[in-house]
């Protein structure tokens, strides 16, 4: 068995909104009990509907959401970390070696530095070089390899499309070196052209370099294609983990069906017969008693409203957190 | 077939007076729209398809400059309208939220934070109808439900931001339709939502088309939206229109090179050990505009010294299919498909 090099055991994120006075204190378990392993140069996806907590999942791995509960264990070979515990210096070592890709690449470049500036930044914060000489190196070898021009490197992020400014954002957060990276939607903002183009860069940087990552998104169609391990998160829980091309060929979780369902089709042909997923998310202040998913559930009986289902293996290597995970083939189900 | 378009672009080019000059953002585009039908627009970012929208409505900004040889025109019942050679306000309402409505990619930005979006319904039904406040109340109401909204009456009375994303679009088309449009022009009206919402908005779309028979021009950059909502499909790239035809025309046997390219670059569900296959290279400035076909910069089958000279006309096909490039004559006969 190979090193994970990052793993959640029972992690639990809450927050209390409300201060007391006037307003009563409510608890909101923005990531609820989620154990997870993303295993050495692994492209793990995580995918979900807006509110299910996946993007706290994420900033919790890398220590800039609060570990309420539980532990995250990060492991390279070189250190060990519990991020739950982890001292001030060894936080401080472990940005280095986690990094993070934001959404928007409008939003996350400053407008006001230059490319070679914000992608060098890093680097002189954490004091990984000693000279000016020694960052320019280390910053051209990063944008050479995000296939950046280097001749675009005076130039200010405003001169560049999406995909390019996406690109700089990645070779910023390469440029420390890390062994971790989360990708947060990262290419959800981009044109399906220039999305093919960062997509096969990440795939690329995690085959040459290593690399895990955690690859957050909200459209599994982009998950299917560059995710080697994928779990599905539904308010604070996951519902479903397994091998791509498990999950893909069998769901075992109706959430998982439903969201593949609703992938608008190519075919003009074929007009969405498919059930569609009804309601909204519930308010994580609130959740619903038993499967968190019953009240959206076509499936749902009696026993769903009262007991909780927890995570199990299925199948080899299939986990699913449903009473009815090998009761129902929900795919065949759905397409009725 | 022989049905009037309900609206008729013709040669419409589009420039923006800038610092560093004028600059073209749309460049002799032409389409018809029926009565009852979706056209879908399909482009990326920087294609032109929002600006071409909003020039039905004369949304652009001030220092938009439509070329003398375009022509937009309204075929209402009572008459046409020259849509470009309006110049008052009070005319131009009989079009904006009145023949033609518009909603948008993202719906917290339409609504005025500070005002219910009740009292947003009955202000725009006051203008556009002889309603009386109550009436556009008890109208504002039903179309919060058709548009399955739960709770219509105590929502009516709420401000946008306490309703979520997908229940925000669809207060917006509720909003949008209340004034029974003959034409629903939709930007990127589900990119914001999640794919399960986006299933559930789409559904909405297309019951509310066969129950108002209103047309709808549908702009998005998703092939897969394109597939499930539109009759009709113009793909533009750079300020023109490329290829268009039926749906099944332009998706299964597409016959421009950036259509196809379009077609590579998706992720597909049911083919998972596909290549991504990016169009190469980034969309140029339209500063910077390509001469030939705009396309030939990044596309992998140019001519060199014809494609980067030539300015590709359009080569028909069956059934109103047509493609812009040089290479569409075989390409058409061939039926090459993806």
């Amino acid at each position: 068995m190979t090193n994970p090099v990052i793993e959640a055991k029972d992690l639990t994120v809450r927050y209390t909104l409300g201060h007391g006075f006037m307003t009563k204190k409510v608890d909101l378990h923005a990531v609820d009990n989620v154990s997870l392993r993303i295993e050495k140069g692994n492209f793990f996806g995580l995918v979900g509907e807006s509110g299910s907590g996946k993007t706290t999942l994420g900033r919790a791995l890398l220590r800039a959401a609060p570990i309420s509960e539980g532990h995250v264990i990060y492991d390279d070979g070189e250190k060990r970390f519990d991020l739950a515990t982890i001292s001030k210096p060894d936080l401080k070592d472990y940005r280095k070696r986690a990094q993070l890709i934001f959404q928007d690449p409008y939003a996350a470049l400053s407008p006001r530095m230059t490319v070679r500036d914000i992608i060098a930044e890093p680097l002189e914060v954490m004091g990984l070089t000693k000279t000016r000489e020694e960052t320019d190196a280390r910053v051209r070898e990063i944008a050479a390899k995000c296939r950046l021009n280097l001749e675009h490197l005076r130039r200010f992020p405003h001169a560049f499309s999406g995909g390019q400014r996406q690109r700089i954002s990645i070779a910023r957060a390469l440029v420390s070196g890390p062994r971790f990276i989360v990708a947060d939607e990262s290419v959800a903002a981009l044109d399906v052209s220039i999305q093919a183009d960062v997509l096969n860069l990440l795939k690329a940087i995690q085959r040459d370099m290593g690399i895990s990552f955690l690859f957050i998104s909200h459209d599994l169609s982009v998950i299917a294609h560059v995710c080697d391990h994928v779990s599905v998160m539904y308010l604070g829980r996951l519902v479903e983990t397994a091998p791509t091309r498990k999950l893909f060929s069998r769901p075992r979780h109706p959430y998982t069906s439903a969201l593949l369902s609703a992938i608008p089709s190519l075919d003009p042909d074929d007009r969405g017969d498919a059930q569609k997923l009804q309601g909204e998310i519930p308010s994580p202040t609130n959740p619903p008693p038993g499967c968190k998913f019953h009240p959206r559930c076509r499936f749902a009986r009696d026993r769903c409203k009262q007991d909780t289902p927890v995570l199990r293996e299925v199948a080899p290597e299939h986990f699913a957190a449903c009473h009815f995970a090998e009761e129902f083939d929900f795919t065949r189900e759905l397409r009725g | 077939m022989t049905a009037k378009p309900l609206i008729s672009v013709r040669d419409l080019t589009i420039r923006f007076r800038t610092d560093e000059g004028l600059v073209t953002a749309v460049d002799n585009v032409s389409f018809d729209i029926k009565p009852g039908e979706v056209l879908g627009l399909v482009g990326e970012s920087g294609s032109g398809k929002s600006v071409t929208a909003k020039a039905l409505m004369r949304l652009n900004a001030g220092n938009t400059v439509y070329d003398p040889a375009s022509r937009i025109v309204l075929n209402l019942p009572d008459g046409e309208i020259d849509v470009l050679s309006l110049k008052r306000d009070r005319d131009m309402r009989v079009v904006r939220g009145g023949s033609i409505s518009m909603i948008f990619q993202e719906p917290m930005a339409s609504f005025a934070p500070a005002i219910t979006v009740g009292d947003q319904m009955v202000e725009q039904l006051q203008i556009h109808t002889s309603m009386s406040k109550a009436e556009a109340k008890a109208l504002g109401i039903e179309m919060l439900a058709r548009v399955g909204i739960p709770e219509p009456a105590r929502r009516f009375d709420q401000y946008a931001f306490e309703f979520s994303g997908g229940m925000r679009q669809r207060a917006m088309i509720a909003m949008a339709l209340s004034t029974k449009p003959r034409l629903l022009i939709a930007d990127e009206p589900t990119t914001a939502l999640d794919v399960t919402i986006q299933a559930q908005v789409i559904d909405l779309m297309k019951d509310l088309v066969n129950e108002f028979h209103m047309a709808i021009l549908f702009i998005t950059h998703d092939l897969g939206v394109i597939a499930q909502t539109a009759d009709r499909v113009a793909v533009m790239y750079l300020g023109r229109i490329v290829e268009t035809g039926t749906v099944r025309q332009v998706i299964r046997d597409p016959v421009h090179p950036y259509t196809l390219g379009l077609i590579n670059a998706l992720p597909k569900i049911d083919d998972l050990t596909a290549e991504l296959t990016p169009v190469p290279g980034d969309i140029p400035s339209p500063l910077d505009r390509p001469p030939g076909c705009v396309f030939h910069t990044r596309c992998p089958v140019a001519i060199p010294g014809r494609c980067n000279t030539e300015i590709p006309g359009f080569v028909d096909g069956k059934d109103g299919h047509r493609a812009a490039c040089l290479l569409a004559a075989e390409r058409m006969q061939e039926g090459v498909g993806a």
